[in-house]
């Protein structure tokens, strides 16, 4: 199987290689086709909103072009896929999970914290932290790129959203979409309906489901994202206090520096060579940390969005099923009543289509979500593995290589 | 003094002229017997050079029958003036050559010891594994001394050429001042360190007998292993540390014994080195640092990693401190240590205590001593001491921020081995609820993966902290130890200042007096002068000596400190290597894993 980013059957970048050029699609394992190909070819940081460019490559007659870019922003990603979530065709869909918002505020602080303390260390520190903190920037501007762009990316993907008119308005229409950003009494709303649902959801849970293949997925769905949600939380710090240690490895290289600079005896060479050594294998430490993230924080944290996605569309078919079944006892009563027999049963039909399209489309979605999750799984724990030996060896050659020199001085 | 002056110009060279060029001459037909060729180096610093510039009367000490100057008893030469220890030692050498009988004492051992130190410099080919290094050192000092007092020493001992040859074959036990000082546990892995402790002292030995098969001299090692055990119980308990020593020293009644000592023990041995030795320059390790919290915890019965770390540790700082004490060639000499190291039972070392009297004390004399530090304003003619002071403290500086660092980093590793742990298990559980079959083994072999990771990263902090951070520790103390010589250096400046003084308003006095004719007070105003004159003779040789000790234990102190810390750093990288290779071994066992998710 081979490593697809938007960007058509070629291979995507060499994921094993140091820098990450470009956004990547780690989480997914996508088929795409010629007919649409989305990407985002370009992002601007500015002071507190990323500007996205959506390019799109298509053959598909609803363009105009059959290449375009425009730029949005993040709430307009959210727009997009909040129209989805209240389409009601789409129900019956697990809805590709929103891009987390760019959050810079912890690395934006460490840069200001940075600047106020810049008295206090020596040029050389300064320069160091700098350079470490602008690359910890660059490094979550990126994820939050590739992030963005594996949501439009799932979305083209889809057999059935690809065709959405809002998703083409959004890759097409190149002014503003002037979407804003719920207020506060949106937000409220939006509070409230979350409760009423999750309430609703326990109620619905509670129903036992005639077909094994959905009442088996609901117990599994929900264990599963119960404990992906620990494990990504844990995976978290783990790699916090990873990064951490990393971070005392470069001080204490620079203090060994200063050690070693203040006279040439034997001693202070010594010291030289192991501050030298220290700044190499910190930086690959960091990198470890760094890989860790992307290869299984990230992996972690997508699938706990998916599988809550995955959760959501078996509570709407629960929702339906519930509904068919009132529908049913309504529909019974009418007859035996025989009143508004007509309407109920109507009401009956609609809710038995409801409920059999969506089953139908959910059953072929969560294979579907098996399927994609156990290939990512696969490629990332793949990928994690094969970069934690390089780096190993990468260490491991470093300190041999100082080892041999230190004791030949000695 | 005549002979200083000759003596102290070629004494500055010493200190850059490699000792055997200048030795090997005159001191090979002294001293060479052709049983004994392998003695190249003169073993005779017989006369110390030092002795001269400090003594009022070196040579002729030397030139007495030494027998006068020996019958002193022993004890003598532990007295306030440790720069005898050079002298005498070597004076009474010979004497000891002509008159064996005299001198059964074992005490007499002592006097041959520096020698055996100087005669090792002929062996460094076969000990050059950790010893050469380590052999250089004692005899660097004994050299510079040696030379100079060529010319002198000649005389003297020209009569003793014979015994002292067939003497050093015989009896030289070259005292090896690398003693090997081990504390370890009573437990499984007390026979652990007992075997590592073994290891460089067995291949400290296997020179040492290649080298007696090569030459009749028996090289003398002293390896001191130290464990320790608890006793009594509640709040009353304390730990008792066994010191066991081995040594093939003669000046010890046997070649291995144990004692049990406490730790205020060897906090009371710190005190009384200190107070001897620190007046004269001497450079005295420091033992660590009291430690209520720890203490507390393990006595109140604590069952849990940081009482059990803390043991360790304290023990591993006791074990160092001790090395340090018997490795530096002076220190070694004073019977208190002997005592330390040999006597069944102390008396309690009370004025440790923090809230003794004679705690009390010494926070009223360390307070009055920073008052006085400031104060002193020291005219310093030699420039090497105010710079060497400069480096000291700059280095005292970087040693505390990089130990402060390196805390940070013991602290974080510990805190990844817990989360690592943490994320292991959940993985574990994410695994079980995969329904997958293969993507579920394999998650599980991942969580196997991370649970090993949090052990290598517990093992990671625990090498961060003992080799590394304790190290730092250790020589941040030790700086405060050089500090403290510094300081003593310029207190004896001071004195000699105030004599100087005191000897001007004394002639002020006497000038008073003339003019106001009383010839009374006359005789005490003169009395007075020659009183201080001779006060300010004294306290200048005082500092000149004071000085000298204290340039000459720098130069001592820094290449120990460049040894030590080459030595650990190297430990300390090699641990690192080890886990990584523990790493790599563990994810290459989990990739085919991986890659068999289908």
């Amino acid at each position: 199987m081979h490593v697809v980013l938007c960007q058509g059957l070629d291979d995507g970048p060499d994921f094993l290689s140091e820098e990450d050029r470009g956004p990547r699609a780690v989480n997914v394992d996508l088929q795409t086709d010629a007919t649409l190909q989305v990407d985002i070819s370009d992002a601007l940081s500015e002071r507190d909103k990323v500007k996205f460019t959506v390019h799109t490559k298509s053959t598909l007659p609803n363009f105009k072009q059959n290449e375009f870019s425009v730029v949005r922003q993040h709430e307009e990603f959210i727009w997009l896929h909040d129209s989805f979530v209240e389409n009601e065709e789409y129900a019956g869909y697990i809805i590709p999970p929103a891009p987390p918002r760019p959050d810079f505020d912890a690395s934006r602080e460490k840069l200001q914290k940075l600047g106020e303390g810049e008295g206090s260390m020596t040029k050389e520190e300064f320069t160091k932290m700098k350079q470490e903190l602008e690359a910890e920037y660059l490094a979550i501007f990126k994820k939050t790129v590739a992030m963005h762009e594996v949501f439009l990316c799932r979305v083209a993907a889809h057999p059935v959203l690809r065709k959405d008119l809002n998703f083409h308005v959004f890759l097409e229409y190149n002014q503003d979409l002037s979407v804003r950003g719920k207020n506060k009494r949106e937000k409220m709303e939006d509070f409230f309906k979350n409760v009423v649902k999750s309430a609703d959801g326990v109620l619905v849970a509670g129903v036992k489901d005639v077909d094994d293949f959905f009442e088996h997925e609901k117990t599994f769905l929900l264990e599963y994202h119960n404990r992906v949600k620990d494990a990504s939380a844990k995976s978290d710090r783990m790699i916090r206090s990873h990064k951490s240690a990393a971070d005392d490895i470069n001080r204490i290289a620079s203090t060994l520096y200063t050690l070693g600079t203040q006279d040439s005896t034997d001693v202070c060479k010594f010291f030289l060579k192991v501050s030298e050594l220290f700044e190499k294998t910190r930086k690959i430490e960091a990198r470890v940390a760094a890989d860790e993230d992307l290869k299984l924080a990230d992996l972690l944290k997508y699938y706990l969005r998916e599988s809550q996605a995955a959760k959501d569309l078996l509570y709407r078919r629960g929702r339906a099923l519930v509904d068919y079944e009132n529908a049913n006892k309504a529909l019974d009563r009418a007859r035996a009543k025989n009143k508004d027999v007509l309407q109920a049963e109507t009401s009956q039909q609609v809710c038995c289509q409801k409920f059999e399209k969506i089953s139908e489309s959910a059953k072929q979605e969560l294979i579907d979500f098996k399927t994609r999750r156990v290939a990512a799984f696969r490629k990332n724990l793949v990928e994690l593995a094969e970069l934690e030996l390089k780096h190993a060896k990468g260490n491991l050659q470093l300190l041999q290589s100082c080892l041999g020199v230190l004791k030949g001085d000695t | 003094f005549v002979t200083s002056e000759t003596s102290s110009a070629p004494m500055m060279n010493l200190f850059m002229e490699p000792a055997s060029e200048a030795s090997s001459g005159p001191m090979v037909d002294l001293l060479m017997d052709p049983a004994s060729d392998d003695l190249k180096e003169p073993p005779k610093p017989d006369i110390n050079p030092l002795a001269d510039i400090i003594n009022d009367a070196p040579l002729s000490e030397v030139k007495t029958p030494v027998a006068a100057m020996t019958q002193e008893p022993p004890s003598d030469l532990f007295d306030d003036e440790p720069s005898e220890l050079f002298a005498e030692p070597r004076q009474s050498n010979t004497a000891k050559q002509q008159q064996t009988s005299i001198f059964d004492e074992p005490d007499e051992d002592l006097f041959s010891e520096p020698l055996g130190e100087a005669l090792k410099k002929p062996q460094n080919d076969v000990f050059k594994e950790a010893l050469a290094p380590v052999a250089k050192d004692p005899t660097d000092i004994f050299t510079e001394e040696a030379i100079t007092t060529l010319p002198s020493a000649v005389s003297t001992v020209s009569v003793n050429s014979k015994t002292n040859g067939v003497h050093s074959d015989e009896e030289e036990p070259d005292i090896f001042a690398e003693a090997t000082v081990e504390l370890s546990l009573d437990s499984p892995r007390n026979d652990r360190k007992k075997k590592e402790a073994a290891k460089p002292s067995a291949s400290a030995s296997a020179p040492s007998v290649s080298a007696s098969a090569s030459k009749p001299q028996p090289k003398t090692l002293e390896e001191l292993i130290i464990a320790f055990h608890s006793t009594g119980d509640g709040m009353n308990a304390y730990m008792a540390y066994k010191v066991s020593t081995q040594t093939t020293l003669p000046m010890f009644r046997s070649k291995t014994f144990t004692v049990r000592r406490r730790f205020s023990d060897f906090l009371g041995l710190y005190e009384k080195l200190s107070d001897k030795h620190t007046l004269n320059g001497y450079i005295v390790p420091p033992p660590p640092e009291k430690s209520i919290m720890g203490m507390t915890k393990v006595k109140v019965g604590k069952e849990d990693n940081s009482s059990a770390e803390f043991v360790e540790r304290r023990r591993a700082a006791l074990e160092r401190y001790l090395q340090r004490v018997v490795f530096h060639p002076s220190l070694l000499q004073d019977p208190d240590v002997r005592e330390f190291l040999e006597r069944d039972d102390m008396p309690r070392a009370h004025n440790t205590q923090a809230l003794s009297g004679a705690g009390f004390l010494k926070m009223i004399n360390r307070a009055t001593d920073s008052l006085s530090k400031m104060t002193i304003k020291m005219n310093e003619s030699d420039v090497w001491f105010e710079e060497k002071l400069q480096e000291v403290e700059a280095e005292d500086q970087q040693l505390r921020k990089l130990h402060i660092m390196v805390d940070s980093l013991v602290g974080h590793r510990k805190e990844l081995s817990v989360n690592t742990g943490g994320f292991a298990k959940s993985v574990a559980m994410l695994g079980s609820s995969e329904d997958n079959t293969a993507l579920s083994r394999a998650l599980s072999q991942l969580a196997e993966v991370e649970d090993k990771m949090e052990q290598l990263h517990q093992e990671q902090a625990a090498s961060d902290s003992f080799c590394f951070a304790e190290l730092l520790a250790d020589y941040i103390r030790l700086l405060g130890s050089v500090r403290a010589s510094f300081d003593q250096r310029m207190k004896t400046w001071q004195r000699w200042q105030d004599a100087q003084n005191m000897l001007q308003k004394k002639r002020e006095t006497e000038a008073k007096l003339l003019w106001a004719n009383k010839p009374d007070k006359l005789q005490q105003a003169k009395d007075d002068i020659t009183e201080w004159e001779a006060k300010v003779t004294q306290y200048e040789r005082d500092f000149d000596r004071v000085s000298a000790t204290v340039r000459k234990e720098v130069l001592r102190f820094e290449k120990e400190k460049a040894r030590d810390f080459k030595k650990q750093i190297i430990k300390y990288l090699e641990s690192l290597l080890q886990s990584q290779q523990q790493l790599i071994k563990y994810w290459e066992a989990f990739l085919p894993e991986a890659k068999a998710i289908a």
